[in-house]
């Protein structure tokens, strides 16, 4: 961070610049005029709450596809229907056993064994040849969509969240004064604030396992340089189809925390595998920084893009794509 | 092929003469088609199939003999169509402009190429797999970019009644005219790409997707050929969509949807990259398919409703076994038919 004040000191005074502005358009109450130009405090707020939960959502997804593209090159364009896997097996668990929080471990066991033999069977079979990889995952991502369908309809499945989270959670954040002169809190569904500290807990411990631990160590060595590692004597097959279960596991936890936000449906796998494609490209290939920051910033832009025009939204998420790969081609995070 | 391998002793044939063989026979079947083909057949399936072919070599061209996988083509294709449908007449009239023919085509395919050059110059920045990722973003954002806008692209519902003019006071919209119509435009797109492929310029776009370093040494610039490419793509990709529009009648964001851009892309890869005859046999099996898959499904004790089940599983056969698709399945059944099968080797080099 100080080697980047100290190269870029322009850059750094604009971003404290706009960190400011925020904290005091979150924290301050907003006088009239700003309120008569852009609208109410308590929109604005809940457009960033809505955009920082959806980004947590994006991160769950987007960081399973960067951590298998970062260590294999392997582009896996069904991750969005290994998120829409997880989604039914977390509907169905949850429907059939009544404990929403056993969705969870279910999701992820079942959609990591999926992305196992996926690893196993495609990939492990034509290492190296990015292009067959792409073309054969998008094979297979038609096949499941289609069987998906078949199995369990159009309909939009949705996930209820238990008794002790279903209700609206009482914030510090004011969005002005009432008529008798009080603050304001505002309230914000608890089912997703929770999801949100749940998506920050597994990025933190994402990170501290791969940078902290043995496993990780030889995951970062993998990404560095594959053979060498395995000159070593580490068994890189075997830790290929761990991280690849890992990241599909992620894929189908998303799955299920994007049941209970929204809905399951057809179309949200390519939806989602959208998303966390923009999400990567953004925030830079293969960095788990990069996938977080980039999802943060792609929540935000369509909640807010969604509020503020609303006709333009995508155009802002497209917008910010194009900027970042006219001046940084491998995301903002990424490394050539 | 033999003959000219070999170090002929008479004089090189010239002209016609030099045509294969196989082109005279294709050429003259497809002209003579209409005079014993259905009227559903010609517009439907051969018609379909041409116009398909041709996005479909657009895509063929970027990624054959450029090296650069654009799914963004179904993209450039909608657009040439919509800005038919939006400058031209169609059952909008409240968006629609209502301007000539002469003016329409010219403007929309110029507009798409420029659009194609912008895509271009955004995806070339990256390589291999990036490119994929990033025209498949883009093409996702001009599809959800035209379903939410309605000043412009009317949004949700798209045009309908889009039609070709009346030129020559023929209705092109009948079986019979729009296979010469999109027969014509395929053939000109084909020996357009065939001709280019062997141009300098396509030599050296050749030559910057083996090395692009080597090339950048040798004085090439790199990124303009590539860009090039791009435009010249979008072209092909916008004559093809304006065909579309006016064979569907109808251009919506159903049309360029991330659906219809894999399915490009499945066509071209089914068919073979190699070679631009590759897009129009991947686009002739991929319309048979569609046309045709309900009834086998439906004989076969199945929905009518899993013809993707039946398209996903033969390109994912298609792509695991043969990775050059039916050309490059072609050129083994020949290798193996030529192989002597005691000693193996090739029996046209056997003395």
């Amino acid at each position: 961070m100080r080697v980047f004040a100290t190269r870029h000191p322009i850059w750094t005074a604009i971003l404290a610049i706009v960190a400011v502005v925020l904290l005091w358009a979150i924290f301050a109450v907003w006088p009239e005029g700003l309120e008569d130009v852009i609208g109410r405090k308590k929109i604005f707020l809940n457009a960033l709450f809505n955009g920082v939960t959806l980004g947590g959502l994006y991160f769950l997804v987007a960081s399973g596809f960067t951590l298998i593209f970062g260590l294999m090159r392997n582009v896996n364009l069904a991750h969005g229907s290994l998120y829409l896997i997880g989604g039914y097996v977390g509907f169905y668990t949850a429907d059939i056993t009544g404990w929403w929080l056993l969705a969870f471990p279910v999701a992820f066991i079942i959609v990591g064994l999926i992305g196992v033999l996926m690893q196993i069977f495609v990939f492990r079979r034509m290492e190296g040849e990015d292009l067959r990889q792409t073309l054969v995952t998008i094979g297979i991502s038609i096949v499941l969509a289609d069987l998906m369908l078949w199995s369990f309809g159009g309909d939009f499945y949705n996930i209820t969240p238990p008794q002790w989270l279903s209700g609206p959670l009482d914030t510090f954040f004011t969005t002005g004064y009432d008529r008798r002169g009080e603050l304001i809190f505002l309230r914000y569904p608890s089912v997703r604030i929770v999801i949100f500290l749940a998506a920050v807990v597994v990025g933190l411990a994402m990170w501290l396992m791969l940078n902290r631990t043995r496993i990780g160590m030889l995951v970062r060595a993998g990404v560095d340089d594959r053979d060498m590692l395995s000159a070593t004597g580490v068994r890189i097959q075997l830790v290929f189809a761990c991280v690849f279960a890992f990241g599909a596991g992620l894929a189908g936890v998303a799955g299920v925390v994007g049941g209970t936000f929204q809905s399951v449906a057809p179309g949200e796998d390519t939806r989602f595998l959208l998303a966390s494609l923009v999400v990567v490209i953004v925030g830079g290939m293969g960095s788990i920084p990069g996938a977080a920051l980039g999802a943060l910033l792609i929540g935000m832009a369509e909640q807010f893009g969604s509020v503020y025009f609303p006709t333009y939204a995508v155009v802002l998420t497209f917008l910010i794509m194009v900027v970042v790969l006219a001046f940084r081609p491998y995301g903002l995070l990424g490394r050539a | 092929m033999v003959a000219i391998d070999r170090p002929s002793v008479t004089a090189r044939p010239s002209g016609l003469e030099r045509v294969p063989a196989a082109y005279w026979v294709v050429g003259l079947l497809l002209l003579v088609m209409p005079a014993f083909a259905s009227g559903f057949f010609l517009f439907q399936i051969m018609g379909w199939a041409f116009v398909l072919g041709l996005i479909a070599l657009s895509l063929m061209f970027l990624a054959g003999y450029g090296g650069m996988v654009s799914l963004a083509q179904m993209s450039f294709a909608g657009l040439a169509g919509y800005l038919v449908a939006i400058f031209g007449v169609s059952g909008v009239s409240a968006v629609s402009q209502g301007w000539p023919w002469w003016v329409v085509i010219p403007l929309a395919l110029a507009i798409t190429m420029l659009f194609s050059t912008a895509v271009g110059w955004l995806a070339v920045r990256t390589e291999g797999i990036y490119t994929i990722m990033i025209t498949l973003a883009i093409a996702a954002a001009f599809f959800y970019f035209t379903r939410q806008n309605y000043d412009v692209f009317n949004g949700f519902s798209g045009f309908n009644s889009v039609l070709p003019p009346q030129l020559f006071g023929v209705n092109w919209r009948e079986a019979v005219p729009f296979y010469y119509l999109s027969l014509f435009w395929a053939a000109v797109g084909y020996f357009a790409v065939l001709y280019i492929s062997r141009a300098p310029f396509g030599l050296a776009l050749q030559g910057v997707r083996d090395n692009p370093r080597r090339m950048a040494a040798l004085g090439y610039n790199v990124t303009a050929h590539r860009v090039a490419a791009y435009a010249f793509a979008g072209l092909i990709a916008g004559v093809g969509g304006i065909l579309l529009t006016w064979q569907s009648q109808q251009i919506s964001p159903g049309t360029v949807g991330i659906q219809p851009a894999i399915d490009i892309l499945v066509i071209a890869v089914v068919g073979g990259l190699r070679h631009p005859i590759g897009a129009f046999i991947g686009a002739l099996i991929y319309v048979l398919l569609k046309t045709f898959s309900t009834d086998v499904l439906i004989s076969l004790g199945l929905s009518g409703e899993r013809f993707q089940l039946l398209v996903g599983i033969g390109f994912l056969v298609v792509v695991f076994f043969s990775p050059d698709g039916f050309l490059g399945m072609w050129d083994k059944f020949r290798e193996s038919r030529n192989r002597d099968p005691l000693t193996g080797t090739d029996r046209r080099q056997a003395p």
